[in-house]
């Protein structure tokens, strides 16, 4: 039954990751804006705190998953719950949350695909991941990098960019080519980790935004790894179910930007409010919107869409909690919080006047930051095309 | 209260409503939205078959009349996001009536629902109406011009509304008045000799919808007769209700005009392929398919905290401003999508985006 009242549980989630943001990431939010690749030190106490996903449960071998396991009337799902935290999150500082130890994109691939050894080795460590090159973006199945098998290690070679947590990481999940015939069904990802010899960190970016996490470029001269280094099956299958499992993923974590891009926003809807209110303008949502300033007029749309965005959000997640195929919600949601983040921020400099401007205050600084929700992670144009080619019954040959 | 689920999915109820109320749609207005649009008429057993439905009067208490099943503000938004999805004009119509019993059920004091109700909970449409938008620049439902004065036992009103819908046929309507600065709802009955009817009007959309300015000229009513009693009413939780239930129209002619552009888009060929396959197009459909969700789900929300008793005093408010945008840009885009074809009459967009423009303007159209 339809009920979109939030529940007490998601409350009490929502107030106590609010808590944590507010008193350890928004008070440190300015220093690593401007110490670009400065390690932020005081998110050591956060390798014992789990806020994307929970991590991994170990599953043990032959159980299977309970599938008509409904969630209790008051149990909070997985997804759900890691959306809201990370809006909470993402409200103290979007930059520092991707810097979270041990919270890399490649601990959630290790997560979901890694074997049991590699469990034992790679559980622990910081991993990021290397999937972009620079002439590989979002088409992400055209990467050139390549993976050639030499008695018990691999030969890695080819260039890596943007990859996030560069520096800090401890192993870097790697996405190359072990066949270029066999085309996306070729792609496997390696694990690497950052002391091998032909692996180079070879520089790290100036950002427009969420400065505080460090972005890199990885250069792979005959880098060796071992065998088993690398995640998943050897197998090239004709199909490309390889890759296809692995664009599945990206159900989930849309949502999980979208919830980024929510958190931003509302900090900058949350500060214009404020500044509104001190100057004695009282937000009574009542007027016939005519009636009001053009600001209170502009401040209530921006509210009005930030709630959008976020049911957009919640209803993917929801839905991936509830075993339901989401990847049209996924992108829907994505889609909206990338532009819809962007836009508000924007608006609220503008609203917020000189204040908006200046650095003596962070809303400059979730102007720069929201932009990146609408590129990384699928671009704005690429969730576009996923919900016209879902809508229109479209495949990716009728509308490329 | 025991706590409700948080939940996105459609009870078996909700979905078994929705589906019955697309069927009759479907049966109903097939291609006769057109016509009704030309001839500015809805034939009367059109409404009659949706009142058949037995939504209105469903929760009214078996007592007065109707059946004493569960309120929910959420299966109204359901309901009236089918109808409208049908056809607007109809979807006022036909639930026309709930627009004057429902506030009484919920407001009125027991003499009043003991008087009124009763005398539309009938298996046959019978027209009651709701008298609140006023012809005039910057018109507010929280500030009224139209004004009720207290004199002796009776309550004397004057002043002037427009967009009364079938106010020629209705038996009585809830006049919206100010009562020293405070709004407030008047039961009137229509033979009153103060109510005075003009022609029936012509406006921009909603062509088949009959609508009438209506001029108050020292119409007494005694009162007994002003909704709540002595101490009136909850205006805010009223315009809460029909705020929310705008967007629910909102969404429903927004969907419309998605769906037609959509499949039009995959069958227009120009340059050898649908012009659908061309991105600049794809990406139109794309939002309109996103916001139509969005607009559905702000809904849903007001809906949700009314239905558990809450105050959505803000929900519904910017639920309504997002639908009256949101309403706009996307029945835009449905003409956009089919270029001339689309500014003919022939394709339904044309009339989707008359229509769609009454959703930011016109207040008390519709409730949940």
């Amino acid at each position: 039954m339809i009920n979109l009242v939030p529940s007490q549980k998601m409350n009490e989630v929502k107030a106590s990751i609010n808590n944590l943001a507010k008193g350890m990431l928004r008070p440190i939010a300015r220093k690593y804006d401007e110490n670009e690749h400065e390690y932020p030190k005081e998110l050591d106490m956060f390798r014992s705190i789990k806020i994307m996903g929970g991590g991994k449960k170990k599953k043990k071998e032959g159980e299977e998953p309970k599938k008509d396991e409904k969630p209790a009337a008051k149990k909070l799902g997985t997804n759900l719950s890691t959306v809201i935290s990370i809006e909470e999150m993402c409200w103290g500082d979007a930059g520092l949350l991707l810097s979270l130890p041990n919270a890399g994109l490649g601990n959630a691939a290790i997560a979901a695909v890694a074997t049991e050894e590699q469990h034992e080795r790679f559980g622990n460590k910081w991993a990021a991941m290397a999937i972009t090159e620079p002439g590989s973006g979002s088409d992400s199945g055209s990467i050139t990098a390549t993976a050639v098998l030499d008695g018990d290690e691999w030969v890695l070679n080819g260039e890596k960019i943007f990859v996030t947590c560069a520096d800090r990481c401890d192993v870097v999940v790697v996405w190359a080519t072990i066949d270029k015939k066999a085309g996306k069904a070729g792609i496997k990802s390696f694990i690497v980790e950052k002391d091998r010899e032909g692996f180079k960190l070879e520089k790290l970016e100036h950002k427009l935004g969420i400065r505080a996490s460090d972005t890199g470029t990885f250069v792979l001269s005959d880098c060796r790894i071992p065998k088993n280094n690398l995640l998943g099956s050897a197998e090239v299958k004709s199909a490309t179910e390889g890759f296809k499992g692995v664009m599945k993923t990206f159900d989930n974590t849309r949502p999980l930007v979208a919830s980024m891009a929510l958190g931003i926003a509302r900090a900058a809807i949350d500060f214009t409010r404020e500044k509104i209110e001190e100057s004695g303008i009282k937000l009574d949502y009542t007027k016939n919107p005519n009636n009001i300033s053009s600001l209170e007029k502009e401040f209530y749309l921006l509210e009005a869409n930030l709630d959008a965005m976020r049911l957009l959000t919640w209803r993917a997640a929801w839905m991936a909690d509830n075993q339901e195929f989401n990847n049209l919600e996924a992108s829907m949601s994505k889609a909206k919080a990338g532009r819809y983040g962007t836009l508000i921020t924007q608006k609220c400099c503008e609203l917020l006047g000189p204040l908006g401007f200046t650095q003596e205050y962070l809303a400059e600084k979730w102007m720069r930051d929201s932009k990146i929700m609408d590129i990384f992670e699928g671009t704005g144009q690429i969730q576009h095309l996923i919900v016209a080619r879902n809508v229109l019954e479209f495949s990716s040959k009728q509308l490329r | 209260m025991e706590e409700r689920e948080f939940s996105f999915g459609l009870s078996e109820e909700q979905r078994t409503m929705k589906e019955t109320v697309a069927r009759l749609i479907k049966d109903v207005v097939a291609d006769n939205a057109h016509d009704m649009d030309e001839k500015k008429a809805i034939p009367a057993d059109f409404i009659q078959k949706v009142w058949e439905l037995g939504a209105t009067i469903s929760v009214i208490p078996e007592d007065f009349g109707g059946y004493g099943m569960d309120y929910s503000p959420i299966m109204n938004a359901i309901i009236l996001e089918e109808l409208a999805y049908g056809d607007m004009a109809l979807a006022v119509a036909s639930t026309l009536p709930s627009m004057f019993l429902y506030p009484i059920l919920e407001m009125g004091t027991d003499d009043q629902k003991k008087k009124y109700l009763p005398l539309y909970c009938d298996a046959t449409f019978k027209p009651c109406t709701i008298a609140i938008n006023e012809p005039r620049f910057r018109f507010d439902p929280v500030s009224m011009e139209t004004k009720a004065e207290k004199k002796g036992g009776s309550y004397v009103i004057n002043g002037k509304k427009c967009f009364v819908p079938m106010a020629k046929d209705a038996g009585h309507m809830l006049v919206a008045a100010d009562v020293s600065g405070k709004p407030s709802l008047f039961i009137v009955a229509k033979d009153n000799p103060g109510v005075k009817l003009g022609e029936r009007e012509k406006n921009l959309g909603i062509y088949a919808l009959e609508s009438y300015p209506v001029t108050f000229e020292n119409c007494e009513v005694p009162a007994a007769d002003m909704l709540g009693g002595d101490n009136g009413c909850n205006f805010e939780a009223f315009l809460q209700k029909t705020r929310t239930g705008l967007c629910a129209i909102g969404t429903g002619v927004s969907r419309a005009s998605f769906e037609y552009a959509r499949d039009y888009s995959k069958e227009r060929v120009q340059f050898g392929e649908p012009i659908a396959s061309r991105q600049s197009v794809a990406f139109m459909i794309a939002e309109m398919a996103y916001e139509v969700d969005g607009m559905r789900l702000l809904t849903w929300k007001a809906a949700s905290m009314l239905e558990a008793g809450m105050d959505a005093k803000r929900e519904s408010y910017l639920a309504k401003l997002f639908a009256g945008d949101m309403t706009m840009k996307i029945t835009d885009y449905g003409v956009q999508v089919l270029g001339g074809h689309g500014y003919v009459r022939d394709h339904p967009v044309e009339r989707f985006y008359r229509n769609g423009r009454g959703i930011a303007i016109l207040e008390g159209m519709a409730t949940v």
